[in-house]
């Protein structure tokens, strides 16, 4: 089994957003990096399935050098080695033309990434790489099991989920619960910073690009209705902020 | 411009949001100087596409074919660019869902077009083709600009409020011989929840938290959704615990929902609570710990025991 996972480095879900120079960047000073946190479900589940069907877990970001820290990490989770194309991640077209021309050389039977990462929120690279790579491609997969040359996923559809299979190879974008978060252990942090991590030059351009940042105006207060009294909390829904 | 906006179906019928797409293309077209296609794929009557219209759609073209009824990324996909190539559509709108972005992500790919997500306001083509898009799970806002020839633009709920009038669609039936190796992902089991408002397309969501203190305590939240016709969604503990199903839980690894009302029962709001409902208009949060954080993020708030206060406020729903 040879399986690439796409990962995202980006600000910790707890970080607060800013920008800087006329709000036209954003502001990563004091900001936290981690791992895309559906990038790290699907790097938890190749490293899971290379455990019990043996292959390779190659990782690669589409990143600046300031993500190496979040790629030494994947290789202590348990991927082999690494791929980093040297560029900022300005556009999901040009990401996954990134991520094809890299795939389309290697032959991988299982392409897995997160659903979305969590700075964009555009959930469309891994349908644009199996396109690209005329591969058939499935989000958001919550579960993966491999058979030969054949997987069994279950993917979430509005108001509930559909179990289906294929055959390989597939582009997939993984969410919850398709495994547990892994933590690195000690053995795997010394063996990571001598796995090797090839960098390579961008192709392509960006197709779209931002020309300013803004963030939503501050929320009121909030008014404060008593426990003893709280159908008048449906009124006020009714009346004053006319929800109902 | 020619637009050419992409609808779901959802048992027959066109998708609220998928109304709001239409409305939105059909600004984009006027803006343009084009006028607005809608592909409907799946199974429905022609009555119901011919609503298109009532929303901006001149034509609908439906691909009805029986291999479509069930959803299918590939092919719906391919039916999309063909679409794209009959009606030399320059952009293709959507509402945002995973659905809609698994097949306009393909379409893209094959077409070389920059694709913006979670747009939440008409473009501004002053300079350029410019679109306001939610990012950072709702924290934060970027005025794209989209420079490829075609442009994908999936918008997200709420982006516009749409005007209904009372011109139809013509719905004209559309086949595409489609290869088949698109087929040959099987579907062999769909679970589906039937009835229940729809999460993401729901304008009222009563969500639980761990303050629900267990799945055999979850019927007051029920009866104040049903009372309001809400959805029932749920914090990522109680997904965690199987209490309540996973496309329940809403957050920032979850389904994220911009309703107009979001009630929050028993849950303390942490921050990647809150990127899945941040995008709500109105959010009342009730909790027994008053340094709850969620009161911060809150429009309206009670302190009291969620077991006291449902009652008490599906009681006065019901007398509206």
């Amino acid at each position: 089994m040879k399986i690439l996972v796409c990962i995202s480095s980006v600000p910790d879900t707890t970080s607060k957003i800013s920008f800087t120079d006329g709000d036209t960047q954003f502001n990563k000073t004091g900001i936290q990096y981690i791992i895309g946190p559906y990038d790290d479900y699907a790097l938890a589940r190749a490293v899971e399935l290379k455990e019990s069907l043996g292959g390779t877990v190659t990782v690669l970001n589409v990143g600046l050098a300031d993500a190496e820290p979040q790629i030494r990490k994947a290789l202590a989770i348990g991927a082999d080695d690494a791929i980093r194309v040297d560029v900022e991640p300005t556009d999901s077209y040009f990401v996954a033309e990134q991520i094809a021309r890299i795939a389309k050389a290697e032959n991988y039977d299982l392409i897995l990434m997160g659903r979305e990462t969590t700075d964009y929120n555009s959930g469309v690279v891994h349908g644009i790489v199996g396109e690209l790579l005329g591969v058939a491609s499935f989000s958001p997969v919550m579960e993966l099991s491999i058979e030969g040359n054949h997987a069994k996923m279950t993917r979430e559809i509005e108001g509930g989920k559909e179990k289906l299979e294929a055959s390989l190879p597939l582009v997939l974008g993984c969410q919850e619960p398709i495994a547990e978060w892994k933590i690195p252990n000690m053995r795997g942090i010394m063996t990571a910073r001598t796995k090797p991590l090839k960098v390579v030059a961008p192709s392509g351009e960006s197709l779209t690009s931002i020309d300013k940042y803004n963030l939503p105006p501050a929320k009121g207060a909030v008014k404060m209705i008593p426990a003893e009294d709280a159908g008048q909390l449906i009124r006020l829904l009714q009346t004053e902020a006319k929800v109902l | 411009m020619s637009v050419l906006v992409y609808i779901e179906l959802a048992e027959g019928s066109i998708k609220k949001t998928s109304f709001e797409a239409i409305f939105y293309a059909s600004k984009v077209a006027k803006m343009t100087g084009g006028s607005v296609t809608a592909l409907a794929i799946g199974e429905a009557s022609a009555a119901e596409l011919g609503k298109a219209g009532n929303y901006g759609a001149a034509k609908v073209l439906h691909a009805g074919d029986s291999s479509l009824f069930q959803s299918n990324i590939i092919a719906y996909s391919k039916v999309l660019l063909e679409a794209v190539s009959k009606t030399g559509a320059k952009i293709i709108v959507t509402a945002k869902s995973s659905l809609a972005d698994a097949v306009t992500a393909r379409a893209a790919g094959a077409l070389k077009a920059g694709v913006v997500g979670n747009v939440t306001e008409l473009p501004d083509l002053s300079s350029g083709f410019k679109v306001k898009r939610s990012i950072f799970s709702g924290k934060a806002f970027a005025l794209t600009q989209i420079s490829s020839d075609i442009k994908v633009i999936a918008i997200k709920k709420n982006a516009i409020s749409p005007v209904e009038t009372s011109s139809e669609a013509a719905v004209e039936s559309f086949s595409v011989s489609l290869d088949a190796s698109v087929f040959d992902a099987k579907v062999t089991e769909t679970v589906k929840a039937s009835g229940a408002v729809s999460l993401p397309e729901a304008d009222l969501v009563v969500s639980g938290g761990r303050g629900m203190k267990g799945p055999e305590h979850w019927q007051p939240l029920l009866d104040l959704a049903e009372a309001l016709g809400a959805a029932t969604a749920c914090s990522k503990p109680v997904s965690d615990l199987d209490w309540r199903p996973h496309h329940e839980h809403v957050g920032q690894t979850g389904v994220k929902v911009a309703p107009n009302l979001y009630i929050a029962c028993g849950i303390s709001g942490a921050i990647q609570h809150l990127a899945g409902v941040n995008s709500s208009k109105v959010i009342v949060v009730i909790n027994k710990d008053p340094e709850a954080p969620f009161f911060k993020a809150a429009d309206y708030g009670i302190v009291g025991d969620v077991f006291d206060v449902l009652p008490k406020l599906t009681a006065a729903v019901k007398t509206l």
